[in-house]
């Protein structure tokens, strides 16, 4: 249990990270998202990438850096589609604004905090993704509620998971 | 006093710094690390509009022109990819090459027994084939046969379910273009989209971006499958047919001029009214290929619109294979084998002489060799009654055992003074 309860007296701080975590990490959730669904078919249920921009933003509280780490993933992201440029980054750098900017209000380090936060965003990403697709691009993407509420829900579980394990990446000040 | 002091100054220190506006945290970071960010801001923001606006040409030089920052990933991301397939297949190979080979004699037979009954049906097609080119060549209809194809393994996907894209290890350097067919022996998977030096990108055909020609086999409508925006397949603005029943299948037209006609698309799964035209129906197709559990994939590079040589080696092989596997089942199909005077094969490997029909023990004049050249009978001259031979090979040997049967035979007739002297030569 102690894995998913960190110190929360720590959690007005600053996190931070190696630089080489800071860029293995975002890489390696990429690589997965692209790979694993070749494998696992059901992987492409979660986003992976937006989580780890969350976590980073959420960790650092900073939100210039969370801006620039969603964009830059989030293009990256948007490098292995098809589909314009940006998509991705746009979502992904307010999503990384957001969070830096919750994790500088309230404790991010509560796992109920991390699920319900998760949730949010994972369902703002799918909105904010579904309104960039029809009224910029003019592509009539559909739009399913529960399976976005369900996505939304299992992304946020596999976020708090996910976000323990990271949280064993911090430097200790 | 003093610690109290100390404790007013400490809570007011606090105060501020939890008061302390967010721009204020900011620009003390900023002007602590002002010049490395700086530098870091520039070089990314030049990075970025570069690798944003320049489109170099793919690497075929077509029309198709690609992203800078697209390569720049997919030169990043697939070296990975590629190290772990080649990992995974390493182990998956050792295991089923090399350990999991149980069955395998079992397995071996009942293909071996298929690949006859395929020959034997290759062959029986063939003709028909045949027949079908002369008729398209009288027609002057123009018919492309796929004459070579690249394997390529399947590394990554774009991983997202908007873009229903994959990347395989095969790029320019193997001879893949854009807009080239990519297959599976299933049937369709798609066509590049995108070429890169050692890696290419496959445009599923249930992305909604795809469009590929079909036709339907039994009713003979044709349409367009398009994707949609949930990797399903569907033939839209099909005008309400009976005829159409689910389970029927779907080929390529080859209307589209990028895949060859008559490739397996799918089946008819269900029939819907279309959303957007409400006199017209939607089929919905279901892939011959599972798009999401992709490994190897053919990538069509070369058609030509005669039958491929190895296609006919294959067809001539087939005939060939289907005649000795005929033969194996009619014994008496089999050709002579290389026999000794005294009847034994030569070769003590070769099968055994085949069974002929005994010779008659009355001979009569339907016997074989019973009757005399045509240039012995005279016109309208009488029939004469004949002695009859016994019947000996034409190489001169004898069938043992057999020799003896016919000479008792001929002492039975009543000959004539005619028939003795026919029987003259033969004595």
């Amino acid at each position: 249990m102690s894995l998913l309860y960190p110190n929360s007296r720590r959690e007005m701080e600053e996190h931070r990270f190696h630089p080489l975590v800071l860029i293995l990490v975002p890489l390696l959730a990429i690589f997965f998202q692209a790979y694993l669904p070749l494998r696992f078919p059901s992987v492409g249920f979660l986003n992976v990438p937006v989580l780890v921009v969350i976590y980073f933003s959420v960790s650092r509280r900073s939100p210039i850096g969370g801006t620039l780490l969603g964009m830059i993933i989030g293009i990256i992201q948007d490098a292995l589609t098809h589909l314009p440029l940006g998509v991705n980054g746009i979502i992904d750098c307010i999503l990384g604004y957001l969070a830096a900017s919750i994790g500088l209000r309230i404790d991010v380090d509560n796992p109920g905090t991390r699920l319900i936060m998760n949730f949010t965003f994972i369902l703002l990403a799918s909105i904010l993704h579904v309104l960039i697709l029809r009224r910029l691009l003019g592509i009539h993407e559909q739009w399913y509620g529960l399976h976005e509420v369900v996505r939304a829900v299992v992304n946020g579980l596999i976020g708090v998971v996910l976000f323990a394990l990271l949280d064993r990446l911090r430097q200790r000040q | 006093m003093h610690n109290e002091c100390s404790l007013v100054s400490t809570s007011s220190e606090h105060g501020l710094l939890s008061s302390q506006p967010v721009a204020g945290l900011m620009e003390s970071f900023l002007s602590r690390n002002r010049n490395p960010l700086m530098l870091l801001a520039v070089v990314l923001a030049q990075l970025l509009g570069l690798a944003v606006q320049v489109r170099r040409p793919t690497a075929d030089n077509s029309s198709h022109q690609t992203r800078l920052i697209r390569y720049w990933v997919v030169s990043l991301i697939s070296p990975f990819e590629r190290v772990f397939l080649f990992v995974g297949h390493g182990v998956s190979h050792t295991w089923d090459d090399y350990v999991d080979l149980r069955h395998v004699r079992a397995q071996n037979q009942q293909l071996q027994a298929e690949l006859n009954r395929m020959r034997l049906e290759q062959s029986a097609l063939a003709e028909d084939a045949r027949q079908d080119i002369r008729l398209q060549k009288l027609l002057s209809f123009q018919q492309n046969y796929i004459s070579k194809t690249v394997a390529g393994h399947v590394i990554g996907t774009s991983g997202t379910d908007l873009s229903r894209v994959v990347y395989i290890d095969k790029g320019f350097d193997n001879g893949i273009r854009t807009d080239m067919p990519v297959i599976t022996p299933d049937g369709v998977v798609g066509k590049i989209r995108a070429v890169f030096p050692h890696t290419a990108q496959v445009l599923e055909i249930n992305d909604q971006t795809s469009g590929l020609g079909v036709i339907l086999t039994r009713t003979r409508l044709r349409g367009i499958l398009r994707g949609t925006t949930d990797g399903r397949t569907e033939i839209t603005d099909i005008l309400p047919d009976e005829r159409i029943q689910p389970g029927e299948q779907v080929i390529t037209s080859g209307g589209d001029q990028v895949y060859p006609s008559g490739l397996p698309v799918g089946v008819v799964e269900r029939i819907v009214p279309d959303p957007e035209q409400n006199s017209d129906v939607a089929l919905l197709i279901k892939p011959a290929v599972n798009l999401s559990r992709l490994d190897e994939v053919l990538v069509i590079t070369q058609t030509q619109d005669t039958v491929p040589s190895t296609m006919q080696q294959d067809v001539s092989t087939s005939e060939q294979r289907a005649a000795d596997v005929l033969a194996q089942r009619l014994p008496g199909a089999l050709p002579p084998p290389d026999v000794g005077p005294d009847g034994k094969p030569l070769n003590a490997n070769s099968p055994p002489p085949p069974v002929r029909p005994p010779a008659p023990l009355h001979p009569d004049r339907f016997t074989p060799g019973a009757t005399p050249p045509a240039d012995d009978l005279k016109p309208g001259a009488a029939y004469q009654k004949q002695m009859f031979a016994p019947q000996s090979p034409a190489n001169g040997t004898t069938q043992p055992g057999r020799a003896a049967q016919p000479s008792t035979a001929v002492s039975k007739p009543t000959a004539t003074p005619t028939s003795k002297t026919q029987q003259e030569p033969q004595n």
